[in-house]
């Protein structure tokens, strides 16, 4: 009885043993998807620092979102990450490091965005970022890579048409840390906002009924509506939003370099490419 | 380790988050409070029906309340939340976040309270269900006026705990736009870019409620030891 | 409700991708915090001045926290005062610290629920604190602790789903973005991962209930 109480003991402890020898084997392994070089956060002053840190890891580590239909959606059959987004970011990558394939993805949402930058785990934002005056405090942005303005997403042969018609009552869904909030408070002070973690939560909450409207940039809301087409965008757009790639505060260089890409892109034709492969039609000019 | 304070201030706390968003604070504090009132009271009703399922004497309400039992506390909190959010609308009803994380509380938790209960039923000696049986009383009778009242006393400590299980698993509400603690930290959080002041003060909202409690449970388990 | 389009192969294989990363992060931290919990445990139960208090400082503030906040504090506010742990360690180390303030409690009690006399007996017989503790206590606590220990287990096999909000790539996070991907398969999709969590949990469930009966 005393010797099998003592088996149950070394088994527990063996057990444990292993757990943890398991945990420091699979460290190597879980790594790439999680690990937090702190190179950017380092070098901020003077020449080339930034770029000279990216170039020195070898890769370019964009914080992208996994969520976003048509600039950054994560397919569970191949396991990519794919959008407008995306090919912004693996242009740049191609640009800075010579290869398009020498770039890490890493998921961001609009509310983990920032603070991710800020810790040094990401170079680059590139994941639907409007350009405000408030996150200029934060981060420094690019020019100007898409333009896209707010609107709203309801049920077909929903009352709402357009924003005049969100009164007290009406409950709109928008996304934690996203610029949509302050302009539906602002555009339609009685309304009701649920703010959700991401688009995903919040189209699911839209869908189950949860609210009346869903508000964001246009571009995001095509996205939703072709993929469930009982859903549409309607009365047009009633806010700019204009997205910049967003770099750590102080990294000058990078900027310049983000800033040239995307002329080099606009000029060579391929932005409009990209531009048609995702959203169907060409840019406006 | 050299600490380098980011975000909005340099102090390591920004009282001023505190003063500014003092309204926001207390009303999810409120929500908080008043979600996991009424999920303990819906729970602590649904956990003693299932409890009595186990127990009683007909075979399919014994099945249905072990199924019951042993399916929901094995499964996330999170997942039970999400059935009721996305799951009553293709039934045709919609019931907001605040009221299906409330629900879902209410229904994860049971699981826990319903073996808490049944562990007081069992307790009581069998020879009295049966000399209440033998002199008359039915069977709910029985439970209701001589076995649930002794159970209920050593249900009370788990009880307790259960009651501050259920104010940190509240939180969870914040992913359904539940208007709760977790929920205006989220949104204070991304007006002030001050992540560790923002959370810290959410923290402590917590900690007023769960500390004293902790304590009342120990004294309570204290007395009832002392009684035995 | 659209099962066929759910339930395909290339869903199924990326929710199980998305669980293989539930029971690593789950294993990793439950053996941490076993660890911990067993020292902070046995550390409070001996009365060791000082630190007992810190202890029982740290135990009780961490207990009385919700995990989800401990979670997005660990990995997003910590960083701010220069800890940066990245998704991956911020949620082991969340998830590990949360419960081993548990588990150091049923450790403290199981060794409380062991008889005065017997500890009394063992030390007027000349055994030293140390000796009583191992040959005596430990023992008997340690039977009394399987349920409580596994139950714990299973909880925070569980409460890696809260890692969700921070983008974990686990099994919650994975059938979000099925979801995202075919909106009708959100009620099959959470059946098929309930399913998932059920399993093991209840296998675990299982084991503990054997081995409190071989052990009784």
């Amino acid at each position: 009885m005393v010797r099998r109480k003592w088996k149950a003991l070394g088994l527990l402890i063996t057990l444990t043993a292993v757990f943890v020898l398991a945990a420091c084997g699979t460290k190597e392994n879980s790594d790439s998807g999680s690990s937090s070089p702190t190179t950017s956060a380092s070098a901020a002053t003077g020449g080339t620092p930034t770029i000279d840190a990216i170039k020195s890891k070898g890769k370019l580590v964009v914080g992208v979102k996994f969520d976003t239909r048509l600039f950054g959606l994560k397919d569970p059959a191949s396991g990519n990450v794919e959008g407008f987004d995306i090919d912004i970011a693996k242009g740049l990558a191609k640009q800075l490091l010579g290869d398009e394939t020498k770039i890490e993805l890493r998921e961001v949402t609009s509310k983990t965005r920032i603070p991710m930058l800020d810790n040094g785990e990401i170079d680059l934002i590139i994941a639907t970022m409007t350009i405000n005056e408030e996150r200029r405090k934060q981060v420094d942005f690019s020019e100007v890579y898409f333009n896209a303005g707010q609107s709203l997403l309801v049920k077909k042969g929903s009352p709402i048409q357009s924003v005049a018609d969100v009164k007290k009552g009406t409950k709109v869904m928008a996304v934690k840390g996203a610029t949509s909030v302050k302009n539906i408070k602002e555009k339609a002070p009685d309304a009701t906002v649920l703010e959700f973690d991401n688009y995903q939560d919040a189209f699911s909450a839209l869908r189950a009924g949860q609210g009346d409207a869903l508000t964001t940039d246009n571009a995001i809301l095509y996205g939703m509506a072709s993929q469930d087409s009982n859903y549409e965008v309607v009365g047009g757009t009633f806010t700019e939003e204009p997205y910049g790639i967003a770099a750590k505060k102080g990294n000058a260089d990078l900027v310049n370099a983000v800033n040239e890409y995307l002329a080099s892109l606009k000029s060579s034709g391929e932005y409009d490419k990209i531009y048609e492969k995702w959203i169907g039609e060409t840019p406006l000019k | 380790m050299h600490f380098r304070k980011q975000g909005g201030s340099n102090d390591m706390l920004n009282f001023s988050i505190l003063e500014r968003y003092i309204d926001s604070y207390l009303a999810g504090f409120y929500n908080t409070i008043q979600s996991s009132v009424l999920a303990l009271i819906g729970s602590f009703v649904l956990g003693t029906v299932i409890a009595v399922f186990r127990i009683a004497p007909v075979k399919p309400l014994n099945w249905f309340g072990t199924a019951y039992v042993e399916f929901i506390r094995n499964i996330p909190l999170l997942l039970v939340v999400f059935f009721f959010y996305l799951g009553l609308p293709s039934l045709g009803i919609t019931l907001d976040g605040f009221v299906c994380g409330t629900i879902g509380l209410a229904v994860y938790t049971s699981s826990f309270i319903a073996e808490a209960i049944r562990a007081g039923i069992m307790s009581v000696p069998k020879g009295q269900t049966e000399a209440a049986l033998a002199s008359g009383l039915t069977y709910l009778k029985t439970m209701r006026h001589i076995i649930l009242p002794q159970a209920i006393k050593i249900v009370i400590p788990p009880l307790g705990n259960q009651f501050i299980n259920l104010i940190k698993n509240s939180s969870i509400l914040t992913v359904f736009a539940g208007f709760d603690l977790m929920y205006y930290g989220d949104i204070i959080n991304t007006d002030t870019f001050d992540t560790f002041s923002t959370y810290i003060f959410v923290a402590m909202f917590y900690l007023l409620l769960t500390i004293p409690l902790s304590f009342a449970v120990v004294r309570i388990e204290r007395r009832l030891a002392r009684n035995d | 409700m659209d099962f066929k389009g759910a339930y395909t192969t290339a869903n199924l294989k990326f929710l199980l991708e998305g669980f293989y990363v539930t029971l690593e992060v789950a294993f990793i931290a439950i053996a941490i915090s076993f660890v911990i919990g067993c020292v902070t445990g046995t550390l409070r139960y001996a009365k060791v001045p000082v630190l007992s208090q810190a202890l029982a400082f740290e135990v009780e503030l961490i207990r009385n926290l919700p995990l989800l906040l401990i979670i997005f504090f660990t990995r997003f506010a910590l960083p701010e005062v220069g800890i940066n742990l990245g998704t991956l360690y911020s949620s082991i180390v969340a998830l590990a610290v949360f419960e081993a303030a548990m588990i150091s409690e049923v450790v403290r009690s199981g060794l409380n629920s062991v008889d005065k006399g017997q500890i009394e007996a063992a030390r007027s017989s000349g055994l030293n604190g140390a000796r009583t503790l191992w040959h005596i206590v430990l023992p008997q606590g340690l039977r009394r602790m399987v349920p409580p220990l596994v139950s714990q287990f299973i909880s925070l096999l569980k409460d890696t789903s809260l890692a969700v909000g921070i983008a974990l790539p686990e099994l919650m996070h994975n059938a979000n973005i099925v979801v995202g991907h075919n909106y009708n398969s959100a009620i099959p999709i959470l059946m098929v991962v309930a399913v998932m969590y059920f399993v093991v949990n209840y296998i675990l469930s299982l084991v503990s209930r054997r081995l409190e009966n071989r052990m009784a």
